[in-house]
């Protein structure tokens, strides 16, 4: 048997226990539907608040987060959220608001989207915003739809092949994938840059268009972005851009500018949306001209003009050829789009360029740290985050190993394993939020972890040591699976 | 504001490690002519500044607490939220972490995730759920994904009554546009007043997937269990999607013999927050859940004999299985999950009983004293939970106009969706609703002209 | 590495024995899957497959992979036992971890045991 570090809440039931209970009912009694309708039991626990809050509480502290401390997962922009956000999100103006209330009763709201729907236009260069993805991946699923409909209103039926570089995220392929298109995947050539022949070689008129992450995922941005543009475009693709890098190129320059059609936003990781242990995330979607009329409906728009003394009317408009709707109501408001606002309302030009002057500077520092430990494959200046290979000539430690060792010095390991181009993979991204302290003991750590992996290699195999979990039996896991736990009552006859 | 915590002297010496000058030399890689463009953005403000300007914006608002009585629910509902709830929520050790990739050192977050789908799997009776996705509508998209790919293509058609929520069909559409199916039943213009039973006149050898809603989205409560029996015998698998509250009360769709039951989480402790972000749940039976997409947290032990919780199943998703995956997803609303779970937790199976049976008696009340007012009317005589349907004695934008001005926020004009029920609007009720809200709704509605 | 010199094998790491129609995947396509969870056969008996053609769908703890049939012909025999215990292909990939047999195969250009076992060898490192 296995040891129980903290009972499910499940096992902390006990029959009879009250939590938080409800009012008597204030109105006449009416008899219930018929037997036949009604369920038989309702196995949910039974706790009283205290045992709730105990629970929860012991569970957070078996997680490690952008609050502990240094997080540098690449590709992800761990940065710190701030608390302010978390007033804002919250007002009972914002909480308390029924997504089909008449839009007179919440212009404040409809304010708030259209605001942001016109900054996140002038921070990337698009002409068109969408605020209604719940994530990056729902965003790229959306810039694919619009993608297909745009080369489905001219006609243009033959176009069926979406070319994805070889370092990608796996969303992308999975997007395209979602549209029954077939993927072709572009290599990087030995800067880290898209390799020109082989895109050359890909450019026909079946291309829908290419899905690009710029920077890549190692980090680089690429040196022939207008060439890649323009080859794509000439062949009559179209362009969609991977926004998860965004945190890079805040007032040093703009997709939009550089011909990109297409890309989504990561709230959650430009403009400091937290995590959340996995999500909520929002992903709104940036369009050029040629896609505009293509945008999920319905956007937030101007429906009566005003004057000086009456402020003109928000409410929602649909876009002549939408793709239609994506989820239900308006987008992650309040968790996603209040937030982002709020942080963006705080930093005005200047201090959105800071923030990604300083997430290259960070990220250029570790790099210059640790170039003499650690192989840098493609080495030359980075912009947010950089990739180093784990592991060393005649040594059996592996990228896992070093993530794992990391956490014994108190620190999140970086990405690792991805991208897959390089072996090893070790993807670092500081983000602009990290002092010089906090990277100099994180470097610290790295140059004594490769040492312990020459003088101590077990210590590496076996950690992480100090947490309060050790490695987990993933096998196990996945052939067994157990998937959901019951009251203890059920736990046999369930089982 | 900055959160930049870096000081010149600091910034100076860095740059000097890395061998550049100035900050602006880290950017030789980006073509000049569009290098550092001037954004058009309004100039940065204080935290106390920015504070005041959302304030501003939140209380243009009103709001269904401090203004409105609202009897508005279609897919989002006001209930009341323990307080426990968001203490939880605010904890930066939940909300500022990532997806927990590194199980060593995120057990709180796999941990609470695991309960959650235990919680999901024994309100609805199913083997298991995922992690979330990210609303009912889109769990209702991802039902299709599933049985796509269950049938690798091999059937083509769906077959969705008219009576889900126009929203969640709305977004099948949007979903499906790549895949080449055929769709039929979702046609607001049908005879709304048959039973589910009349759906299996569509049903056939090529339908992949059968979607009804639970209550359906008119609030009525169909027992599906002939449909269901019917359409597996066309080898059609059928999802239900449910209202979480409504399933504390009433009969499992598990029982219904349904194989994917998904539905909006948002009433079990996610305010309305103007539409999101919300929670959508997804459980289905143990033998499709290779082909269900999203997050899935299962238990094992660690290396030192502990029990504990890891993300599994992963092959299956975007990141390994790339253009062949299901779905592309690769968040779940992991916070909001979290928020289900100490709200269901909190209340306990007694609250959770209470809150069930709060709505039903409110809504019946209403119904009761509704239908007494001259020209009103129930519009149709199942059996319902939270949700009815009122017939008006002129077209519902017009009644509810004038209890906007009485500080009533009515419920849904269903002329919106469906051209028939110009004069109809969808009511809801719950626990928040107190009697003198609810008289207050017939003193106005009396007076009406 | 195991590699039974009456097979033949392919470049995706199939093998088929012409004696029986037998497909399956090769120890060290297992070996590279690692811990196999799930198996799902793509074809039923009776059913005619083209050379390339996905017979069936894989997934590991870490990885997931596309099975193609190595040869056409028509699918004599699935074997309907392995999805309910995948980590058979992991134990025993060329005897009780069979995927399909096909009838009428021709082994045209797979290799034998030794060029598969040195395209291999180039694989692994």
């Amino acid at each position: 048997m296995a040891t129980i570090v903290e009972p499910t809440i499940f096992e902390l039931s006990s029959p009879g226990r009250l939590g938080v209970t409800m009012p008597a009912s204030d109105v006449p009694e009416t008899a219930l539907p018929p037997r036949n309708l009604l369920r038989s039991e309702l196995p949910l626990p039974e706790l009283a608040e205290v045992d709730v809050v105990r629970h929860y509480m012991r569970l957070s502290k078996f997680n490690y987060s952008v609050d502990d401390g240094f997080y540098p997962l690449g590709s992800c922009t761990m940065k710190y959220n701030p608390k302010i956000n978390e007033d804002t999100c919250r007002l009972p103006g914002f909480l308390y608001t029924h997504p089909l209330q008449p839009i007179e009763t919440v212009q404040g709201n409809l304010v708030l989207m259209f605001d942001l729907q016109e900054w996140l236009k002038e921070i990337s260069g698009f002409t068109g915003v969408t605020l209604q993805p719940a994530a990056g991946a729902h965003g790229e699923f959306t810039g694919v739809l619009m993608m297909a409909a745009y080369h489905k209103s001219r006609g243009d039926s033959k176009r069926t092949k979406m070319l994805i570089p070889d370092a990608a995220h796996g969303t992308n392929p999975a997007s395209a994938g979602m549209l029954g298109m077939s993927v072709v995947t572009i290599p990087s050539d030995a800067r880290g840059n898209v390799d020109l022949k082989a895109l050359a070689a890909a450019c026909d008129d079946t291309v829908v268009g290419m899905m690009l992450t710029n920077p890549n995922t190692l980090g680089m941005f690429d040196e022939n972005i207008e060439e890649v543009i323009k080859m794509v475009k000439d062949c009559g693709g179209l362009m969609y851009g991977d926004g998860a890098n965004l945190n890079a190129l805040l007032g040093i320059v703009r997709p939009g500018d550089l011909g990109f059609d297409v890309m989504h936003f990561n709230l959650h990781k430009t403009f400091a949306v937290p995590h959340g242990g996995g999500g909520p995330g929002s992903g709104p979607v940036g369009v050029s001209d040629r896609l505009l009329d293509f945008l999920p409906s319905p956007l937030v728009g101007i429906v009566e003009g005003g004057d000086d003394d009456i402020p003109p009317l928000y409410g929602f408009v649909t876009p002549k050829q939408s793709i239609g709707r994506m989820k239900a109501f308006h987008g992650h408001f309040g968790g996603g789009l209040v937030r982002a606002y709020t942080y963006i309302s705080m930093h005005g030009p200047d201090g959105l360029k800071a923030i990604s002057q300083f997430a290259v500077l960070n990220a250029n520092y570790l790099q210059a740290r640790l170039r003499s430990t650690y192989k840098i494959p493609y080495d030359r200046i980075c912009m947010h985050e950089f990739v180093a290979e784990g592991s060393f000539e005649g040594s059996d430690v592996r990228a896992l190993d070093i993530a794992k060792r990391l956490m014994d010095y108190n620190f999140h390991p970086p990405t690792n394993y991805f991208p897959l181009i390089v072996h090893e993979a070790l993807m670092i991204e500081p983000t602009e939020t990290e002092n010089k302290d906090t990277l100099d003991r994180f470097a610290d750590a790295l140059i004594k972890i490769a040492e312990e992996a020459k003088s101590q290699p077990e210590l590496l195999h076996n950690a992480p040591h100090i947490t309060p979990f050790g490695r987990m039996d993933e096998v196990k896991a996945a052939r067994e699976l157990v998937l959901c736990c019951w009251l203890p009552e059920n736990y046999e006859t369930m089982k | 504001m900055t959160y930049i915590p870096i000081s010149p002297n600091e910034r100076d010496a860095m740059l000097n490690t890395v061998g550049v000058k100035s900050l602006d030399d880290l950017f030789d890689a980006i073509p000049q002519k569009h290098r550092f463009p001037e954004l058009d953005l309004p100039p940065a403000l204080t935290e106390m500044e920015a504070a005041a300007l959302l304030n501003d914006m939140a209380t243009t608002n009103e709001n269904v607490r401090e203004h409105l009585i609202s009897f508005l629910g279609a897919g989002a509902y006001n209930h009341y939220i323990p307080a426990v709830v968001d203490h939880m929520l605010r904890r930066g050790e939940f909300y500022s972490a990532y997806t927990p990739y590194q199980p060593e050192i995120s057990q709180g977050t796999l941990q609470a995730i695991f309960e959650y789908q235990s919680l999901m799997t024994n309100l609805t009776g199913m083997d298991v759920s995922n992690a979330s996705h990210y609303d009912g509508a889109t769990a209702t998209a991802e039902a299709v994904n599933l049985a796509f790919a269950q049938f690798r293509g091999k059937r083509k058609k769906i077959v969705m009554s008219p009576t889900v929520h126009p929203q969640y069909r709305e977004v099948v559409r949007t979903y499906s546009q790549g895949m080449g199916l055929e769709e039929a039943g979702d046609d607001a213009t049908a005879d709304l007043e048959v039973g589910p039973e009349a759906l299996m006149s569509l049903v056939d050898e090529s339908t992949m997937l059968v979607v009804v809603q639970y209550p359906d989205f008119f609030g009525r409560i169909h027992d599906y269990t002939k449909l269901i029996e019917d359409a597996h015998t066309k080898g059609a698998l059928v999802c239900v999607v449910a209202n979480p509250t409504a399933l504390l009360m009433l009969k499992t769709p598990a029982d219904m013999g349904a194989d994917i039951v998904v539905g909006e989480a948002q009433p079990f402790g996610i305010p309305l927050w103007y539409g999101g972000p919300y929670l959508g749940f997804f459980t289905t039976k143990k033998s499709y859940v290779h082909k269900m997409a999203g997050r899935l947290i299962g238990e094992t032990v660690d290396n030192r004999g502990q029990r504990a919780y890891v993300l599994t199943l992963t092959s299956r998703e975007q990141h390994i299985k790339r253009e062949r995956a299901t779905s592309n997803i690769c968040s779940n609303q992991g916070l909001l999950a979290l928020a289900s779970a100490v709200y269901m937790s909190t209340l306990g199976k007694t609250g959770l009983q209470q809150v069930a049976n709060l709505c039903y008696q409110k809504a019946h009340y209403a119904a009761s004293e509704l239908s007494k007012i001259d020209g009103f009317g129930l519009c149709f005589t199942e059996p319902f939970f939270h949700e009815f349907v009122l017939c008006c004695p002129k077209p519902a934008s017009e009644v509810n106009d004038y209890l906007l001005d009485h500080g009533i926020l009515g419920g849904y004009d269903l002329g919106n969706d469906y051209p028939a029920l110009k004069n109809h609007i969808l009511m809801a009720f719950t626990e928040m609703n107190s009697k003198q809200e609810i008289d207050t709704l017939i003193e106005v509605l009396k007076e009406m002209e | 590495m195991n590699i039974p010199s009456n097979l033949k094998y392919t470049k995706s790491d199939e093998w088929f024995d012409p004696s029986t129609g037998a497909v399956g995947i090769s120890d060290f396509a297992q070996s590279q899957l690692s811990d196999i969870v799930f198996v799902e056969l793509l074809v039923e008996e009776g059913e005619e497959v083209s050379a390339g053609k996905a017979i069936a769908s894989v997934e590991s703890v870490k990885a997931s992979a596309e099975i193609y049939s190595p040869v056409a012909g028509k699918v004599s025999a699935v074997n309907k036992g392995l999805s309910d215990k995948p980590e058979t292909l992991n134990s025993d990939p060329f005897g009780e971890g069979w995927m399909i047999k096909i009838e009428g195969g021709s082994t045209g250009d797979m290799m034998d045991s030794s060029t598969y076992e040195k395209d291999c060898e180039g694989r692994a490192h």
